[in-house]
């Protein structure tokens, strides 16, 4: 499928129970908006952990409260430091959110198939995010920023509900400056006191510079969202098969056994996130599946 | 006596089906088998040969199901009860690991993956051999289920081939029975005739061969063999049901969203029975148990069914908020995308989900009415893949 994994996904040491979370800490946090932070984590045992790709994930575990799969964010560069943005949605996010510096919480994984980088070399590459699809795709960022000259034209195209909705803000601010990426920021909604884009980020595509020949798309975000963007890709003429995108849903597992993350025939912690939408394009239009 | 080996059948009597059970015993095996309890035949521990359902028949039909006597005694002739072996495997509810709170931060121990010493399964159908494969795939294919793979391993399977068969049986048309071909250590074929009341036995493995060691056998007579070719095709007989694998998949793919859906999801109560009963359903979710102290909390693993409002939740909603989404998802995983998966039907028409559906929801009719209108829209998104 062109999908990228590190290690076999959800593989273990010998004997180890693949559903025991191995102890981090908390080094470090941001409060991102007002329901959602990132957390930076290291291991409490001096062992490295495992590596991951950009796109992987964690099942992350609040003490006592239970587990939720989400996104790495951080760079892979760092042998030791796991980055997460979470939103507070439920029991477990609303308490990972409101761990502070030092506590410890629990990390199983990595977990799924991530973004297929490597197919975007000597390409255009562009990606189109909205709300907190920006965090999984933050590690492609830094990737291709680490080895930019190894891509063409790198478009970004990132939409968040309203300017108190977005993320990573001062970075943000750094990537508009640069020369060698094109960073565009539209909101849904905003006030008169925001000077930026208003409108759904798939309104963004026509504007964006790009091959459709030789181009690859990331997508994540909303499904109503990566339907509509990937349909604007396609009609600007790109493949099927070249654009990507990253499904959600409910995990129990991460590893392909507790059957909750179907999405038609794929186990999505396994198969996923990341898919071509040449292989989920009928599944997107369907109802409740 | 020599080891039995393959080749022509043994036959032991009826009346040393006792021994069968001692030297199981005696070769250390909990023997898991059919016993009467709550008005079904039930898998438990069978310690002696008396506690058999002997002159014990059902009568199913969907959404129906009665214990009778029958009129002679036979030992296996009811056909399956509301529960596999499933729960001997993959326990309903079980502990994956306790976490104790330790200077700041916690340290997990693993639950114990087994119960006690070796299991026997006495009076596996051809179905439940072929269920057994199926959940293999799910949970050893991958990342191996600890608690699975080790109660797995030391499993012993004692098939019983059946002599008749229930109207909500279409094992034939999933190509996994009636007759048990493969899959088991030891298989027994009850034969009840003018010629007496005896079981061809055989051995499938080493293990079997050596558990077969003490017991007092004769080699099959033709009377025997005959016997039993002429209750295979009674079996076969009266077989009516049928879903043909070969065509599930392709059928199922090209009608995702035919009306019929909607129709089965008004009739559909959501109860999960299906899911229950079913031999191969494996979807679980996870429960936190903190202790009352704090100082330690348990994670547990539990059964599931995709019929629940809250196993799609994300966010603060369902995916599948509707029933006839969630009978689609459950019909549409058994029979095709469970090929995508895992390589294999998730169906191995056993018929429990018929029987056990207090509405009466039949799979195979549920089937028939998508292919009816798949044969004029044409269904070709596919067969099984090879």
């Amino acid at each position: 499928m062109g999908s990228e994994t590190a290690a076999p996904p959800g593989s273990h040491e010998g004997g180890a129970s693949p559903w025991a979370p191995t102890p981090y800490r908390v080094v470090e946090r941001a409060q991102e908006t007002a329901d959602t932070a990132t957390l930076a984590l290291e291991p409490v045992e001096p062992a490295p952990p495992p590596g991951f790709v950009p796109g992987q994930f964690h099942m992350l575990y609040a003490p006592d409260i239970g587990e939720a799969a989400i996104s790495i964010s951080g760079a892979t560069s760092d042998p030791r430091r796991r980055v997460h943005t979470i939103r507070s949605a439920g029991r477990v996010t609303d308490a990972l959110t409101k761990a502070r510096v030092g506590d410890v919480v629990g990390v199983r994984g990595p977990y799924g198939r991530g973004w297929p980088l490597r197919e975007a070399e000597g390409k255009d590459l562009l990606l189109v995010v909205g709300g907190l699809g920006l965090p999984p795709l933050r590690p492609v960022l830094y990737e291709v920023l680490a080895h930019r000259d190894r891509f063409r034209r790198v478009e970004i195209a990132y939409g968040a509900r309203t300017p108190k909705d977005l993320v990573y803000y001062d970075e943000i601010q750094a990537w508009r400056t640069r020369k060698d990426l094109r960073f565009q920021v539209t909101v849904d909604r905003a006030g008169v006191d925001w000077y930026g884009d208003v409108g759904i980020v798939s309104q963004r595509i026509p504007d964006m510079r790009f091959d459709p020949s030789s181009a690859v798309a990331f997508l994540c975000g909303p499904e109503i969202m990566m339907r509509g963007s990937a349909q604007a890709l396609v009609d600007r003429g790109m493949s099927r098969s070249s654009v990507y995108v990253s499904m959600e849903r409910n995990m129990k597992c991460g590893f392909g056994q507790c059957g909750h993350c179907q999405f038609g025939p794929f186990l999505l912690c396994r198969d996923g996130p990341v898919l071509p939408y040449a292989s989920v394009e009928r599944y997107f239009a369907l109802r409740e599946l | 006596m020599p080891l039995p080996s393959a080749g022509p059948p043994w036959v032991l009597d009826r009346k040393d089906l006792g021994l069968l059970l001692a030297s199981l015993r005696s070769s250390g095996y909990r023997v898991i088998g059919p016993r009467v309890r709550d008005g079904a035949i039930l898998y438990g521990e069978v310690k002696e040969e008396g506690e058999l359902p002997i002159g014990w028949r059902d009568r199913q039909e969907a959404g129906t199901y009665r214990l009778e006597r029958s009129e002679d005694l036979r030992v296996f002739d009811f056909h399956l009860g509301p529960q596999g072996w499933k729960p001997y495997l993959f326990p309903p509810h079980h502990l994956l690991w306790t976490a104790r709170k330790d200077g700041g931060t916690f340290r997990v121990e693993a639950g114990a993956t087994t119960d006690g010493g070796p299991l026997a399964f006495l009076g596996v159908r051809a179905c439940e051999v072929a269920a057994l494969r199926v959940s293999e795939r799910v949970f050893e294919g991958g990342v191996p289920d600890p608690t699975f793979r080790d109660r797995r391993a030391a499993l012993l399977i004692i098939a019983v081939e059946c002599s008749s068969s229930a109207p909500t049986c279409f094992c034939p048309s999933m190509r996994t029975g009636p007759e048990v071909t493969q899959g088991f250590d030891i298989v027994l074929r009850e034969l009840f005739s003018p010629w007496g009341h005896r079981f061809l036995i055989e051995a499938g493995t080493d293990r079997g061969r050596e558990l077969l060691q003490p017991l007092p056998l004769r080699a099959a007579a033709e009377e025997d063999l005959a016997d039993l070719e002429a209750q295979r095709q009674r079996v076969r007989e009266g077989i009516h049901r049928a879903l043909p694998v070969e065509e599930a998949r392709g059928v199922i793919l090209a009608n995702l969203e035919h009306p019929r859906w909607e129709e089965v999801g008004r009739r559909c109560l959501a109860c999960s029975n299906c899911t229950m009963v079913c031999p191969t359903c494996f979807c679980s979710t996870t429960e936190e148990v903190p202790s009352l102290s704090g100082e330690e909390t348990q994670r547990y693993r539990r059964w599931d069914s995709c019929f629940g409002l809250g196993f799609t939740q994300l966010h603060a909603s369902s995916v599948r908020s509707s029933i006839s989404s969630r009978y689609r998802q459950w019909m549409s995983h058994k029979l095709a995308t469970w090929w995508d998966q895992f390589g294999s039907s998730g169906c191995v028409g056993c018929g429990r989900c018929i029987t056990w559906c207090p509405v009466g929801i039949d799979l195979t009719e549920e089937f028939a009415a998508l292919r009816t209108k798949a044969a004029s829209t044409g269904a070709k998104a596919g067969g099984v893949p090879a």
